[in-house]
């Protein structure tokens, strides 16, 4: 397109009006520095430092998430070492609670959303027929601080009296009267983490209502960019509540207030209706952008456009509304009265009538359609399957009297790690997969990425489905030891939490062998696939779009 | 392209703008909580300042509710704080009179607060405590010992379904968070109500 496009001016000059040959050559030699400081790209560090270019941006986003993935994830493998027999083996009860902890925190705030914050900052503009995100510095801010956030947890851990060991809910009073001295870097490291977010999604939401091409209407946005249109509000609605909660366990803490101490005339259980009206949005935050990739990938394999569109973004508005109504289905057990018991159990039920229209959909597309089984293909059918059991935990889970049962125990952890693994993190694997050529200009090996498929998609099972069991017989979570019973339930589980976190580097090997060489790949690798990206160039040139393209 | 700005920054301004709102909204939260919890009776917190029985209030004596009384010691608090009697058979709208004892049995003066909560919660706002140790702070020197009033009423109109209630106090240690200057002017006849039956 760019280099069509000056050729034509030159043509019609010529054709318009004699012109000299000098002229010409002036012409065009404004030209090539006109394209030229197009192509431009800073080199070495400062091109990564002071980038204000969305693609760019997004590489540091995802490669900082998957750097996040295998820390977490190496906490979760200390998790499942200590667990692999009951008794206290390799670790001290108290270290174990701070692995709980940051393994939480990283996974949510350093894994999952900068990974979905990073195929915005590709994708979106791309999408959308944008040259850039709307806001380009305050993107080179948003990813720069997150780093520090990650530091300054992490280093919380090296204090003396430990990192924070109250699980990643940080519920009062463990977070005040009963927390480390190191809570407040655990406080500072999530306001930046929320600053961090909350600019993300201002500059989402202004790129999508301000920057779309010329005739891309609303209803012509992928799923993608909606769905994460959607997700940005959230964030900006939810996350200051969280920097509120976190505020106040600080002062709590350290400044003598009472918001969640009864001897002040505070109250504890407050402290969890604050921190889940931020935490349940917050499970939307991590499952919505999912959805749009899901429903970018299911049409490009099945040969048809994708079943519902309309009822897709219906559904998305109204999971997402409906997620501020039912906060309270994670206290059950806290004594409420039956009234509001019933209210959220309702409530969140509810949640299954959208998400079910999403599910339904996906299966529609697939419907009649001439499938074929690519990687990213595998990964979104694995998500469909994986992230619905996840769902219909959560349904059980949304029964009051069930909840009084599986509350707190490895029930609860079988459910979100089925929606967050092998929901939000599949989504993840699977937009890798299917943008990967675009990202790079490569198609990556495929037979090394049918290994990463079946081997996660194995061993997560592995990992998971048995916890539920573990759940059902009553162990409860976040304890180093067990009793005995649980003994070879668990020691499975630990099987199938090592050869995930293995597998997980069959995916590194992948990307990494794809950026650096592989079979050429033209604009389109997938014959199929649908939308504004497939028409620049692979690898995405620097700059796309400066020009809007035409939509009919 | 400076339009394009312009529009953009001001887009950008009302986000923020919303985030900050929304931050605010966190910190309200915290006085809705109590308003709600209030209102709707629901979090087991019962009235903090004193009422007065209402004229002409009969008691209804073809019900009968078990009150029970319990204590809690907040992380080991060094008193002996326990309930003169724990279960007590009322009639709604009935005045009752009953006390708790305490003793501190370090050797160091301890500045207590009790925190009452009921159980269930939704019968919290028809327990109305007309005089209650909980409405000030405690100080014991060491080894002193206090008696201390309740008296209390249940409102008639207490929902037919409730039969057991049960009135749960938490004593915390608030030694460390009260001005010590204050303290020492306290004593614990100052206190009013509160320790009638001072025995030293």
């Amino acid at each position: 397109m760019k280099t069509s496009k000056p050729e034509s001016i030159v043509e019609d000059k010529v054709v318009s009006a004699p012109a000299s040959d000098a002229e010409i050559g002036r012409m065009n030699s404004t030209i090539a520095i006109e394209v030229d400081d197009h192509d431009h790209k800073p080199s070495g560090i400062t091109r990564w430092l002071y980038s204000t270019n969305h693609k760019d941006i997004g590489t540091l986003y995802l490669w900082f998430s998957f750097i996040m993935f295998l820390t977490g994830g190496a906490m979760a493998m200390i998790i499942r070492a200590e667990l692999f027999q009951p008794g206290l083996q390799l670790v001290e009860p108290q270290f174990f609670n701070q692995m709980t902890t940051v393994h939480g925190l990283i996974m949510v705030f350093g894994a999952v959303m900068p990974a979905f914050t990073g195929l915005a900052n590709w994708m979106i503009p791309m999408m959308i027929g944008a040259p850039d995100m709307a806001l380009p510095r305050m993107n080179n801010l948003s990813f720069w601080i997150l780093p520090f956030a990650f530091l300054i947890l992490l280093a919380s851990l090296f204090t003396e009296g430990g990192g924070p060991d109250f699980g990643w809910t940080f519920y009062a009073p463990l977070s005040t009267t009963y927390a480390p001295d190191s809570t407040a870097l655990f406080v500072f490291s999530v306001h930046i983490m929320g600053i961090s977010s909350i600019m993300g999604a201002i500059n989402v939401i202004v790129t999508i209502v301000n920057m779309r091409a010329p005739g891309m209407t609303w209803f012509k946005l992928p799923m993608f960019v909606w769905t994460w249109l959607i997700t940005a509000f959230l964030l900006i609605a939810v996350m200051p509540v969280l920097a509120g909660a976190v505020t106040m366990v600080l002062t709590d803490k350290y400044f003598g207030t009472s918001f969640f101490d009864a001897a002040g005339g505070g109250d504890p259980v407050m402290f969890q209706h604050i921190f889940w009206f931020f935490g349940h949005p917050e499970v939307y935050i991590m499952i919505l952008p999912s959805f749009g990739i899901i429903s970018a990938i299911i049409p490009a394999f099945s040969g048809k456009k994708l079943f519902g569109y309309h009822s897709m973004v219906y559904a998305t508005c109204s999971i997402a509304l409906l997620s501020f109504l039912v906060w309270a289905h994670h206290m059950f057990t806290t004594g409420m009265p039956v009234f509001a018991e019933l209210f959220f159990m309702y409530c969140t039920m509810l949640i299954a009538v959208p998400t079910g229209v999403k599910v339904f959909n996906w299966v529609a597309t697939m419907w009649r359609g001439a499938m074929t089984f690519e990687t990213p293909m595998l990964f979104a059918i694995a998500f469909i399957i994986l992230f619905t059991i996840g769902g219909l935990s959560g349904l059980m889970l949304a029964i009051v009297p069930a909840d009084f049962q599986y509350h707190d125990t490895y029930f609860v952890v079988a459910h979100f790690h089925y929606v967050l693994v092998s929901g939000a993190v599949f989504s993840i694997m699977a937009a890798a997969y299917y943008w990967l050529p675009k990202w790079t200009g490569h198609m990556y090996d495929h037979r090394l990425s049918l290994w990463h498929f079946w081997c996660s998609m194995i061993s997560v099972n592995l990992l998971f489905f048995p916890m539920h069991f573990l759940g059902l017989a009553g162990m409860p979570r976040r304890i180093p030891d067990y009793a005995i019973q649980f003994a070879d339930i668990n020691q499975i589980v630990s099987i199938g939490g090592f050869a995930f976190g293995l597998s997980q580097l069959i995916f590194l090997w992948v990307v990494i062998k794809c950026i650096r060489g592989g079979e050429r790949v033209g604009e389109k690798p997938w014959e199929r696939a649908d939308g504004l990206e497939w028409t620049v160039p692979s690898p995405a040139p620097h700059h796309t779009f400066s020009t809007p393209p035409k939509l009919d | 392209m400076q339009d394009q700005n312009t529009i953009n920054q001001k887009l950008s301004l009302k986000l923020c703008a919303a985030a900050l709102v929304m931050f605010g909204f966190g910190f309200g939260l915290v006085p809705l909580y109590d308003v709600m919890c209030d209102a709707l009776g629901i979090n087991g917190k019962t009235n903090s300042e004193s009422v007065a029985q209402p004229q002409g209030m009969i008691a209804d004596t073809s019900r009968t509710i078990t009150v029970e009384f319990m204590v809690h010691n907040n992380k080991g608090v060094p008193w002996k704080f326990t309930p003169s009697q724990t279960t007590m058979e009322v009639h709604p709208g009935e005045v009752i009179h009953t006390s708790y004892y305490a003793r501190n049995l370090s050797q160091r003066q301890i500045v207590g607060q009790a925190v009452p909560s009921v159980s269930p919660g939704e019968a919290a706002s028809y327990f109305n405590k007309i005089e209650c140790f909980c409405f000030s702070q405690q100080p014991l020197e060491a080894k002193q010992d206090v008696e201390m009033p309740l008296i209390f009423y249940i409102e008639p109109t207490i929902p037919s379904t409730i039969h057991t209630l049960t009135l749960s106090y938490t004593l915390y240690d608030i030694t460390k968070d009260v001005d010590t200057t204050k303290t020492a002017n306290l004593s614990p006849i100052d206190l009013g109500s509160s320790v009638e039956g001072v025995t030293q």
